[in-house]
């Protein structure tokens, strides 16, 4: 095997790394932590000038996935913030295969110029992991479609350009079969985002859609063909666009408060710091596989799942033992006089929790792992 | 240049080879024939003719040249079949020893994993019942010793064949200072990570072949979400470890000057990578072996059933260099820099 990056992506990987040096501020992780918005427009805005953004997008410029995995796992170590960044390439990716011309020239320059976010409007109120049963009508009335229902989970409504929408076209067919994926200006009326305040400080959202009308032009990937549209989605995401080595940047400041503060001298200390780097260095190389598997032409749609359900559980274990070595100070958060590094410790026992759950939880991700992996019969 | 995580075509042809070969000539009952002494000299003398003993070592003194990657691919099977050989110590102890009757496998090299006391005895060295020639650290010298192997050690969890060896009794020869054990002790570890991702990986094969037969309640247990999300968890963990090992392979192959730079999640230091791959394939080896055992019910802890074999090595083999603690201090060290004082 060979774990070299080509001297192509190295000097890619250095590019992003001078970038995120300049624009990844402590102003910038401060506005994220205090607004609760994970997206950086100056990052994005700078990515997008750079041409990188449609370098990375698959389908458009080079789509390598090493690179991609190179430029989010960059981010992420950098605790930059970048949902925004990875949900705006994914459909830039999905728009470019599936859409029209006129789809395309629509929409993917105002997302590849890092001007455009996305938001996703897939879950319900009553449908999370059995996202299939969406009830969230999409109706013909002549030329137009009328839209109604609502949606949970809308990160980033508040902001986004766009949103991709998935709603039931056709109640006669199989629940999978009966969906039409929608992509439309979120300024379109009728549409009302309620924010939602969750434990890991990034704020999500309800959204409404009363009589939401558009035409042919917001299909995406045809009538009834919405099921094969997210999927799409799910294959450009490849598993590779972050959400994998979340631990990096908080061992990282734990790190410097511990020795600052004398802590990091006890020998549990240090076997549990230990552990956690090995953690996340498997949490790569399992990135970094499925980002080879793409790159080589193949789906790892699988890889994607086994990678999660450990990239996750590592990061929530050195969340847990941080804040527990920290003590009192664990407990305390960014500002705070004493914090435990300078509150990353409390933030992150907050905000791992939530990894488990989003994108696809770890229970699901097992069962396609015992099903399609193990080939041990369905259990639902 | 780039990223390449498959096999070669010559680690394929390897895999091919070996998995076969160990597979028809050391099913489980060899390894149980071979308990308690843990060591079977036909099945030693059948690698010996695939030239498996010479093949790390270079083509100068006849061996086979092979590259650490190779020799994980081989490690890995060596696992997987819980064969009653010490090829990994005989691999390892080679980094250093180039003479003909080891390369060719005639007699068995050991590796005297940690240093002699102040006496001079190397204890509990793996593979030391049955080695011909100990390599190890006496005092600040690195030293080999030819001496006859006792062809008995103490019963153990693991079915090895251990043994004290004295570092001072025999044909000793100094081979440099203590540093230059190092390079043993690293391929060691490489190694010996290689083959608890193997005994992980059948372990998990044992236990899902089971649970897919095994039917309760009139259906497989297999079909049982509890029972299945606890073996979903194995192949990431085994495929971890096999990435894990192979990179530290490579780094130890191909990198001179790697990085350390945990802080950046940037390692490509070899020895640093061996000690980490050898930590994750022993708790991926521990929890493999646990579930499958545990999912056997009572037949998991019966003598009968195979899996108990793999539990026991699991904990033998990721436990003879140490407690698992120690050496993930002497990892923190390098990490992070040692405490001061």
């Amino acid at each position: 095997m060979d774990f070299s990056l080509s001297p192509e992506v190295v000097e890619f990987r250095d590019e992003i790394r001078s970038i995120i040096g300049e624009f990844v501020t402590q102003e910038v992780t401060d506005r994220m932590h205090s607004t609760g918005v994970f997206d950086a427009p100056e990052l994005n805005l700078e990515l997008g000038r750079r041409g990188i953004l449609e370098r990375a997008c698959p389908g458009l410029g080079k789509g390598d996935p090493i690179e991609m995995y190179v430029m989010f796992n960059e981010l992420e170590k950098a605790g930059a913030p970048y949902d925004g960044l990875a949900v705006a390439l994914m459909i830039a990716a999905v728009v470019n295969k599936l859409g029209t011309e006129e789809q395309k020239e629509r929409i993917i320059p105002s997302i590849i110029s890092g001007e455009a976010l996305v938001c996703m409007g897939y879950s319900e109120a009553d449908f999370g992991s059995d996202v299939a049963s969406i009830k969230t009508r999409a109706v013909k009335d002549g030329d137009e479609w009328v839209i109604n229902g609502s949606k949970m989970w809308t990160t980033l409504a508040q902001v986004a350009e766009w949103l991709i929408l998935l709603t039931r076209t056709d109640l006669d067919l199989p629940k999978h079969k009966g969906l039409t994926m929608f992509i439309l200006p979120m300024n379109t009326p009728g549409i009302t985002v309620e924010p939602v305040h969750t434990l890991g400080t990034e704020i999500t959202n309800a959204t409404w859609y009363d009589d939401v009308r558009v035409g042919d032009e917001a299909v995406l990937g045809g009538e009834n063909n919405g099921w094969r549209t997210m999927t799409t989605v799910l294959a450009f995401e490849r598993g590779v666009m972050g959400g994998t080595n979340a631990g990096v940047p908080l061992l990282r400041h734990f790190h410097e408060w511990a020795v600052a503060n004398g802590v990091f001298d006890a020998p549990t200390t240090r076997e549990r710091m230990a552990r956690s780097v090995i953690d996340m260095q498997v949490a790569t190389l399992l990135t970094m596989r499925s980002a080879w598997i793409a790159a080589s032409g193949g789906m790892p749609g699988l890889e994607g799942s086994m990678t999660k359900v450990f990239a996750v559980e590592a990061y929530q274990r050195a969340s847990r033992w941080t804040q527990a070595t920290a003590g009192p100070a664990g407990l305390l958060q960014f500002h705070e006089e004493g914090a435990a590094a300078e509150g990353f410790v409390e933030y992150d026992a907050r905000h791992s929790p939530v990894m488990s759950i989003y994108g696809g939880t770890t229970e699901i991700n097992r069962n396609n792992i015992a099903e399609r992996h193990l080939g041990l019969p369905k259990s639902r | 240049m780039s990223v390449d995580l498959g096999l070669s075509p010559d680690q394929e042809s390897i895999a091919e080879l070996f998995n076969g070969f160990f597979t028809n000539e050391a099913p489980p009952a060899v390894a149980r024939a071979a308990e308690p002494l843990g060591f079977d000299r036909d099945l030693w003398n059948k690698v010996v003719e695939l030239g498996a003993p010479g093949m790390g070592s270079s083509v100068d003194v006849g061996g086979g040249g092979a590259s650490l990657g190779d020799l994980v691919v081989v490690a890995e099977t060596v696992g997987r079949s819980i064969a009653p050989i010490p090829l990994i110590d005989h691999l390892a102890a080679l980094s250093l020893l180039t003479d003909e009757d080891l390369v060719s496998g005639e007699s068995l090299a050991a590796v005297a994993v940690r240093p002699a006391d102040i006496n001079g005895e190397w204890a509990l060295v793996p593979a030391g019942a049955v080695a011909d020639v100990v390599v190890g650290i006496d005092g600040d010298e690195t030293v080999v010793v030819r001496s006859t192997p006792p062809m008995e050690g103490p019963r153990n969890h693991g079915s090895m064949p251990m043994a004290d060896r004295s570092a001072r009794d025999g044909n000793r020869i100094v081979l440099g200072s203590s540093t230059i054990f190092d390079a043993v002790l690293d391929r060691w570890k490489l190694l010996t990570a290689a083959a608890l991702v193997g005994i992980a990986d059948a372990a998990m094969n044992l236990g899902v072949a089971y649970v897919k037969e095994r039917e309760q309640f009139g259906v497989p247990v297999g079909s049982f979400q509890a029972v299945q999300h606890g073996l979903a968890d194995l192949p990431v963990a085994i495929d971890g470890g096999r990435l894990l090992t192979h990179k530290a392979a490579w780094a130890l192959d191909t990198i001179t000057d790697g990085l350390i730079d945990w802080a950046k999640n940037d390692i490509t230091d070899g020895p640093t990578l061996a000690t980490m791959a050898l930590l994750f394939a022993a708790d991926a080896a521990v929890m493999a072996t646990d579930r499958s055992l545990h999912y056997h019910g009572g037949y998991g802890f019966a003598e009968e059933y195979d899996i108990q074999m793999y539990y026991r090595r699991a904990r033998g083999w990721s436990l003879i260099l140490d407690d698992p603690t120690t050496v993930s201090l002497s990892l923190a060290d390098r990490l992070f820099g040692t405490v001061e004082g």
